[in-house]
């Protein structure tokens, strides 16, 4: 073969090569415009006030997510509470104290397995821990405490993966100083994997809402109105009421979107629901990304 | 020779099945510069690590023998590893500040000390950085990254922040053999000029600066010290064939 038929065709091939990569990179592009767009498209006509701020009103007819929206926010943050913390701290402990290099191996094996797992398997855990043997029935708390079994292998593994990313002279450098260990981990080591917590955390929020198996499972149906605590309730019994919104049962925003759709036909208020879905998850990016940022600097 | 201030006493370590340390005794002298020379794999940085206990972090390493830092065994049971590296310091082969300013870089160890005043640290940070000889270039820019400095100065920034804690020995392990030959002469200086307040240990596998900057020298082989002497000495009429055959270039 000639030299020069040869470049044509590893040419041909390059062109070839890039006009699929092209190609695949418009269709995933058009794809999530057309779902983001469309979503909206029919979601943001059924938007108003009052479906933002009340619940469903059988006797005046009138339909509201607030309680969804309450308990949407209210799983995301206490399962982020409990889950940062336990993901955080076992995965400082995998790789900045741990000495038994296969245990540790086994650890991330399981952890890499069980974060695949299809959900409806938590949600049976749920049941069958939280809700039954533990007794906490339907309920928020027992939802968030099945999402956190759910999400811990993410928040651990991300965290892990963002530790490993720190290089080992950062930390030669700050003991060579005299510093002790977890002084090193907390001013050298944790600051510069800030990166790997927040995308831990977007991960697990991501997870959370949009989960919906687990929590119909584990949180329930209802579309009632929720008990909120006002601020004086929140003043004067902290605990009481915030016990009391952790023992309340009822459907997040996925769930009820999964009920209008299902179980009413009514698309209109289910695309409504997917719309404060997206803005709510696009939300908490944002503040995660900001949040992080923040961190870093400080 | 002055008094020695780190002293080996038949000292031997293990990685694992490794013997990477054979039967070594060598006493460090006081306010000299005392350079480790040898073929790569000898055992010059595992030597030095032991001195400020850096092999802590390695898993399966075993010691035995006696080695101390001012008569004290630095590997005795209730050695309090902290201040021994507070005292011993050290500067590594590539550069590695922290990814933060400057000036955090050098506060670093003092804060980590526990102090805190704002006045104090001020005066730390300047001293430090004058002492390694980079103040002139950065002192307009301390609040600025460390990370974008060059690599001379990002090591000479390191030998700043190894001084701020006010050590008493320096161990540097081919602190220069990343840099530029103007960078590495002005690392050769100020090492020369440090050596009037400090005891300073160099790896290096570059025998001319071992020859410009050291008192002593000690040769490694396979993890023996072969021989161990005055450096003029040493590279004029090495008493061991060995050393003759390395120091000539005959091998490693
Ligand atoms: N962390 C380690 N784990 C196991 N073996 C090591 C480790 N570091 C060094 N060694 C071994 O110890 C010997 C001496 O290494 P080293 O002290 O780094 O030599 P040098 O600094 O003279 O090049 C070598 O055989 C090397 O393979
Ligand atoms: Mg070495």
């Amino acid at each position: 073969m000639k030299p020069t038929s040869l470049s044509r065709r590893r040419r041909a091939w390059d062109l070839g090569a890039r006009l699929l990569l092209y190609a695949s990179a418009a269709i995933t592009c058009a794809l999530l415009v057309f779902l983001i767009g469309y979503i909206c498209f029919r979601g943001i006509p059924g938007l108003s006030v009052e479906l933002l701020t009340t619940a469903e009103s059988i006797l005046k007819g009138t339909v509201g997510i607030l309680p969804a929206l309450q308990n949407t926010l209210f799983v995301i943050v206490l399962t982020i509470l409990i889950v940062l913390p336990l993901g955080v701290g076992a995965a400082i402990y995998l790789t900045e104290y741990a000495t038994n290099r296969r245990l540790v191996g086994a650890i991330e094996f399981a952890t890499e397995t069980l974060s695949g797992i299809p959900s409806i398997l938590y949600a049976l855990v749920g049941v069958i821990v939280f809700c039954t043997a533990l007794h906490l029935q339907k309920t928020l708390v027992a939802g968030a405490l099945t999402l956190v079994i759910m999400t811990l292998p993410t928040v651990l593994r991300s965290t892990q993966e963002s530790l490993k990313t720190v290089p080992q002279s950062y930390r030669e450098g700050a003991l060579g100083l005299g510093s002790g260990k977890w002084h090193m981990i907390r001013t050298v080591v944790l600051p510069s994997s800030m990166d790997g917590f927040v995308t831990g955390c977007i991960l697990a929020v991501g997870r959370v809402v949009g989960e919906s198996a687990v929590l119909m499972y584990t949180v329930g149906l209802s579309t009632a109105a929720q008990y909120f605590p006002s601020i004086t309730d929140l003043a004067m019994h902290p605990v009481a009421s915030l016990l009391h919104l952790m023992k309340d049962s009822g459907a997040t925003l996925t769930v009820s979107l999964y009920l209008y759709a299902k179980e009413r036909a009514d698309f209109a208020v289910a695309f409504s629901i997917a719309t404060v879905l997206l803005a709510l998850t696009v939300v908490i990016n944002l503040l995660a990304a900001w949040a992080g940022r923040k961190l870093k600097r400080s | 020779m002055p008094e020695s201030i780190l002293s080996a006493k038949h000292l031997d370590l293990w990685y694992g099945e490794n013997h990477a340390l054979k039967d070594v005794s060598l006493d460090i002298p006081a306010n000299r510069i005392t350079a480790l020379i040898g073929p790569s794999g000898c055992g010059k940085s595992t030597f030095l690590r032991t001195l400020n206990r850096m092999n802590d972090l390695i898993p399966n390493v075993k010691i035995t023998g006696s080695l101390t830092y001012r008569g004290e065994e630095i590997y005795a049971p209730g050695q309090d590893v902290t201040a021994l590296r507070k005292n011993i310091g050290m500067v590594f082969q590539k550069p590695n500040p922290f990814p933060m300013s400057i000036y955090d870089n050098v506060a670093y160890g003092p804060r980590t000390h526990g102090i805190r005043s704002r006045i104090k640290l001020d005066r730390i940070v300047e001293e430090s950085l004058r002492g390694a000889a980079i103040w002139d270039e950065v002192k307009d820019r301390l609040k600025k990254p460390a990370l974008g400095l060059s690599g001379g100065q990002q090591q000479r920034l390191c030998i700043a922040r190894a001084l701020a804690v006010k050590p008493d020995v320096l161990l540097m392990d081919e602190s220069t053999s990343a840099l530029d030959p103007i960078s590495t002469s002005k690392i050769e200086e100020l090492a020369l000029e440090l050596k009037q307040n400090y005891t300073i240990v160099i790896v290096t596998h570059n025998m001319q600066q071992a020859v410009r900057i050291s008192d002593c020298t000690a040769f490694f082989l396979l993890g023996e010290l072969i021989e161990f002497g005055n450096t003029e000495k040493m590279f004029s009429q090495p008493a061991e064939e060995r050393t003759e055959a390395y120091i000539t270039g005959r091998f490693g």
